[in-house]
């Protein structure tokens, strides 16, 4: 609306790339040639069934078929869109995989986070920077000219490939795009790849839709990291991951075999009521950090009388070490969309979305065919699942910043109240879930939420994924009993490592605890007692080797990348929190270490006021836990 | 209408009806406010409709753009008509209750079938005919409307049409539906309110109506003509006719907002004495023989303010007028004194309760003490207990309906009076932008980045057949004048028709070109269509003019 013209001309590339998605101009009104009839009419892009929320996947769309956004592409889904070009600017700059200035085609992602750093991830960037410097997200200065057929590398946050470290993720644009994971990533690997050129570009297929064509089926061998083996495979106390490696994740037929889609009959002769009673008296509460009570959310958003209502499977699993959802979603898509529809069904949601993290292209791969699958198949009923693929952002898995994003915004977290039951989604009640504990419904169905309730503690029902990654012998996926203790998880995983420096919990957000904390029980309960959260599963092991002073800045550079700047203590805060740790670590501080710490306490104090969202309000967590915790600071100089 | 010179909605309506036909108007630029409230409808669901020859920043923002040929609103309304009729989605209950006229109305529109609308129009069939069922079939719907319908010389047929539509189809008298011209300032519904027209006393009662006369009369303690005054186009033609030779200009540039500029400025100069009363020393007052420094109405005195949706506002005095301004109630007390008359200098609030006092059935009800404690009351407000009235005739969806029917009105096709031909093959229409505001006496004042001048904007077409660019220096000429200025392309134009506002007439006079046919009903001229021609103009010939 207002459009100012964006003078730039898309070229035919990222013309082809938009209209994949969103069909052929339907007038000159729209980026089509002028025609006669444009004199006298003209119709909105919603009259086509198109509107914003095709903002972000029509941006995507660009991305991954040229590698960038040009001023001119940009343009052109402005005028596809009736979009202001300063507001899908906006919208463009503001995901870390969407490229506005020129790259090359072929972007390798090379994760520089904890999990990977204590697996060499530094070696990594290292023999890299010798041979090409990285990419800079925002290279400042004139549009240079780059060699678009060649490769480049760029830093990259955790990939959520941690059971793999040091991983890497390898977009290659194009028609289709190819994206592939890299995981047990070698400096001599890496190179090679680096090396390499984009293949001659196929021409235009009238079917590939962009973006969502892509998939990891292309990845060349060698390059693509076979998933690890599950740690605990054929173990009988599996419930969430019992499908994982025996049932065909790619066949609606195996899944059926193996009794799936039962829970969701059971569900439906059940009724929503008593689905809802049943989660209640089963006490699940969200597995993605947050904790809530989930047949109270369901019964909140069952009873509005606002409709439709809005089901959205959190599924953007971003925080830093956390890597179970990607698990499930791979092994187990279908587990994911019936216990999607039964949420549905007992909330009165018509539609479910599905927002997935952009760097899990086997995962995005695995559902859409689920979907397709169960689709075709009728399971679903009137319910019907859409994909909504991330961009890099991870603020995005923040409850509310999901909706603006599956709008087409920048993923801001909104203020609250108005609360998801109320006006979630396009304003609508929402329902939104993390993915283990939708998947957690269908024992809950299928088994009664008396007997689930008798799994775990009293206060902490049921069983966990934890991601145990770092100085442990077998990282990977692994469930127990809530109550479970530290210990006794890393005697599963191989033993507790040798040299034990810390153990991070809950990711990023959570807290560091000491080598001599691990007999702590893995409940709700006992973590709040500790101080410390489970948040999404995190179990991150750092042994003597690791160096905790890099490993805490990198948190607080990663808080400071991710604030999406939208509210004052946490766009200046995280900064300022980063800084203060560089002062410490170069023995430059403002009045001494002991002043730092203070400064330390008061900014993170201020981010936990003050800030909009749990981005802000946990970003001191893990510093404060080193702080306190480790003592990491004491004696410094 | 229907016997109240006011739109029938409130802002709050337009928020929460279902379809909007924004009919003749920009309204994104010229009536951003407004404009803001239809946002919000759009944004919960309101389908938007935009008639306009051109496809404007508003058009953008609708469902459907229908741009019909300049001047052909009453047969695209007719077409509408004829259709709700043929498709039996008609009000028939409303109809026969509420109005009169149906039978001669749809004998009347009967020839404009969807074929011959297209063709009178331009817009294609289909979508007159989809147009037509959404406003018909709509549980709520509104007309709104500004000067694309009333900057024509048969401005009074294009609003009957569009009021037609509300009749047919019960969209009037309820809320969510109606029909609403838009008011292009802050006052001048209340202009029209307080008497400030040719036809109407205080109150929009009829000064033709004795009764009414009779207690202004005693009232006033003196006689009132038993008929209709002159209007801007009449007065300027008395003028010419040498008939009227003295005027009093209050807050008005006709020199430069009026059609024909060089006539007007001819008639203007050629009067006896003209006393213009002003905040600015603009181009009408240069010509005066006397100027009267006034206080600017909206921050240096006390008074009241009627916006669109018939709301009376407080309007407060924050500074004291500069040096040599007064107050624009002392200087016409002033004058009253020495023509005899002392009228005491009565304080906005006296004037305003003795206009509550003579219009009692409008005004009654809106002391001073309500306005500033309801923030405003929307009109006709009676008495002190009443809430004011947030739409209007109520009384005619009333079963049996109250008071007097309102009637369909049998209009006809009439297009513009000056057309396109070898001479003048181009038509040019004129309109407003966002950052400025008619003649640029309260705009032009002040640097802008906004402002980029005047030009003439003609399609991507004619540009190019023309070989024109952005920036191409043109002639424009009329039957009446010629001038000079830029081009800028714009796609929202079509082959055939260019655009110019009125903004900036010091550096090009617009209304040099304009043809001054006015509705005599109305009063206003045809600034919406006058047939003009483009010439190139070589860089050496823009030097020596």
């Amino acid at each position: 609306m207002d459009i100012k013209p964006v003078v730039a001309e898309p070229t035919d590339e990222e013309r082809a790339a938009v209209d994949a998605l969103l069909g052929a101009p339907p007038s000159g009104w729209q980026g089509g040639e002028r025609s006669a009839e444009d004199s006298h009419v003209a119709f909105s892009v919603g009259s086509s069934g198109l509107g914003r929320p095709d903002l972000l996947p029509a941006l995507e769309a660009v991305q991954a078929r040229v590698g960038w956004i040009s001023e001119g592409a940009l343009g052109y889904v402005c005028n596809r869109l009736n979009v202001p070009p300063a507001d899908a600017w906006g919208v463009a700059t503001f995901y870390a995989l969407l490229g506005t200035t020129p790259r090359p085609r072929r972007v390798l992602h090379v994760c520089d986070d904890i999990a990977c750093r204590v697996r060499g991830a530094l070696k990594i960037v290292g023999g890299l920077n010798q041979m090409q410097a990285a990419l800079a997200h925002e290279p400042s200065g004139d549009h240079v000219i780059v060699d678009a057929d060649a490769t480049t590398w760029m830093h990259s946050p955790c990939l959520g490939m941690c059971d793999m470290a040091p991983a890497a993720l390898m977009i290659s644009a194009g028609a289709p795009a190819i994206e592939y994971a890299i995981g047990g990533a070698t400096v001599d690997g890496l190179r090679s790849l680096l090396e390499g050129r984009a293949k001659a570009r196929g021409a235009d297929s009238s079917t590939a839709l962009g973006m969502t064509k892509a998939g990891p089926s292309a990845a060349p061998q060698g390059d693509s990291a076979e998933e690890p083996p599950l740690p605990q495979f054929g173990s009988a106390s599996l419930t969430l991951l019992k499908r994982v490696g025996t049932v065909n994740p790619t066949s609606l037929d195996a899944y059926r075999a193996a009794g799936g889609f039962s829970a969701l009959a059971k569900a439906r002769e059940m009724g929503a009521e008593r689905i809802i009673s049943e989660v209640n008296e089963a006490k699940l509460v969200g597995r993605g950090g947050a904790a809530f009570p989930t047949g109270r959310k369901w019964e909140s958003v069952r009873s509005q009388k606002n409709t439709p209502h809005y089901l959205v499977c959190n599924a953007d699993e971003s925080e830093p070490g956390t890597f179970k959802d990607r698990l499930l979603m791979t092994h187990d898509p279908f587990a994911v969309i019936e216990s999607m529809a039964i949420a549905a069904f007992a909330t009165g949601c018509e539609k479910g979305f599905i927002y997935l993290r952009a760097e899990y292209p086997l995962a995005f791969a695995r559902l859409s065919s689920a979907v397709e699958q169960s689709r075709a198949a009728g399971v679903l009923d009137s319910f019907d699942v859409e994909i909504r693929r991330g961009a890099g952002a991870y603020i995005c898995g923040e409850e509310t910043a999901i909706f603006e994003s599956i709008e087409g915004k920048r993923g801001e977290p909104r203020n609250k109240p108005p609360f998801p039951a109320q006006y979630g989604v396009f304003g609508k009640p929402t329902v939104v879930n993390n993915v283990e504990t939708l998947v957690n419904v269908l024992p809950i169905v299928l088994d009664g939420g008396a007997h689930y309730a008798t799994i775990g503690t009293p206060a902490s029902t049921g069983t966990r994924l934890f991601c145990l990654s770092g100085a442990v012998a077998r990282p990977g996926v692994y469930e127990v009993a809530c109550g479970t203790s530290l210990r006794a998880l890393f005697e599963l995983a191989g033993g507790v490592p040798n040299d034990l420096q810390a153990v991070l919990l809950g990711g990023a957000a959570g807290n560091f605890i000491r080598a001599d904390e691990i007999d702590l029980r893995l409940t709700m309960e006992d973590t709040r007692a500790a101080g410390v959260t489970l948040g999404s599963g995190v179990v991150m092991a750092f042994d003597a080797s690791a160096d905790m002073h890099d490993i805490v800045r990198r948190i607080a550079a990663f808080f400071r990348d991710e604030s999406c700047g939208q509210c004052v203590p946490c766009r200046v805060g995280t900064v300022r929190q980063e800084e203060s740790l560089h002062r410490i670590a170069s023995g430059r501080t403002l009045g001494g270490v002991p002043a730092e710490l203070a400064l330390l306490e008061e900014i993170g104090q201020g981010m936990k006021d003050g800030s909009i969202c749990g981005l802000g309000q946990t970003a001191y967590s893990a510093v404060e836990s080193a702080m306190k915790r480790l003592r990491l600071y004491d004696g410094s100089e | 209408m229907f016997g109240a010179g006011g739109g029938t909605s409130s802002y709050e309506e337009v928020e929460d009806t279902d379809v909007v036909f924004l009919w003749g108007s920009n309204a994104r630029e010229a009536h951003p406010i407004w404009f803001h409230h239809l946002l919000k409808g759009i944004n919960s669901g309101t389908r938007l409709y935009v008639m306009d020859p051109r496809r404007t920043s508003s058009a953008q923002w609708a469902d459907v753009w229908l741009g019909l040929n300049v001047g052909s609103d009453v047969a695209l309304s007719n077409t509408m008509g004829r259709e709700i009729i043929a498709a039996g989605l008609v009000d028939t209950a409303f109809v026969d209750n509420a109005t009169v006229g149906f039978r001669e109305y749809k004998a009347n529109v009967e020839s404009y079938t969807l074929e011959r609308g297209e063709q009178l129009t331009g817009v294609p069939a289909e979508v007159i005919r989809e147009a037509a069922h959404a406003f018909a079939t709509a549980k709520k719907a509104m007309v709104c409307w500004t000067l694309g319908i009333t900057e024509h010389h048969n401005a009074v047929d294009n609003v009957l049409s569009l009021i037609n539509l509300c009749l047919l189809t019960g969209h009037v008298g309820k809320w969510g539906s109606g029909c609403n011209p838009l008011r292009g300032q802050n006052n001048v519904q209340g202009g029209g309110d307080m008497g400030a027209i040719p036809n109407r006393l205080p109150g929009f009662q009829e000064i033709l109506d004795a009764p009414v006369r009779e207690r202004f009369e005693q009232h006033w303690g003196v006689k009132i003509q038993p008929k209709h005054g002159w209007n801007l186009t009449e007065m300027l033609q008395a003028m010419g006719r040498g008939e009227m030779t003295s005027l009093f200009c209050i807050g008005e540039n006709p020199a430069q907002s009026a059609a024909d500029a060089n006539h007007v400025e001819h008639v203007l100069a050629g009067l006896d004495h003209l006393v213009v009363q002003e905040i600015f020393l603009t181009k009408t007052a240069q010509l005066a023989h006397v100027v009267l420094p006034a206080g600017a109405s909206w921050c240096e005195a006390e008074g009241t303010v009627t916006n669109s949706e018939r709301r009376v506002q407080r309007c407060r005095k924050a500074v004291n007028p500069p040096e040599g301004a007064r107050d624009e109630l002392w200087i016409i007390s002033e004058l009253a004194r020495r023509m005899g008359h002392d009228w005491h200098t009565p304080s906005a609030e006296e004037v305003w309760d003795e206009f509550r006092v003579v219009a009692p059935e409008f005004a009654g009800g809106m002391s001073y003490a309500r306005l500033e404690a309801l923030g405003g009351i929307q009109w006709p407000c009676p008495d002190e207990s009443h809430p004011g009235s947030t739409f209007l005739h109520g009384r005619l969806q009333k079963v049996p309906r109250e008071g007097l029917a309102a009637p369909l009105s049998v209009v006809h096709h009439s297009p513009p009076v000056e057309m396109p031909d070898a001479e003048y093959p181009f038509l040019l229409t004129t309109g407003r932008r966002l950052e400025s505001y008619n003649t640029g006496v309260m705009t032009g004042g002040y640097e802008s980045a906004l402002h980029r001048g005047e030009s003439l904007d003609v399609s991507p077409e004619d540009a190019a057949a023309l070989g024109l660019v952005e920036g191409s220096s043109v002639r424009v000429s009329s039957r009446r004048g010629t001038l000079i200025a830029p081009v800028h392309v714009d796609d929202g134009l079509r082959r055939g028709l260019v655009f110019m506002t009125l903004h900036f007439p010091d550096e090009v006079n617009t209304n040099v070109l304009t043809i001054d046919v006015a509705d005599p009903r109305s009063g206003t001229a045809e600034f919406k269509a006058c047939a003009v021609r483009v010439e190139t103009v070589l860089q050496q010939s823009m030097a020596s003019d």
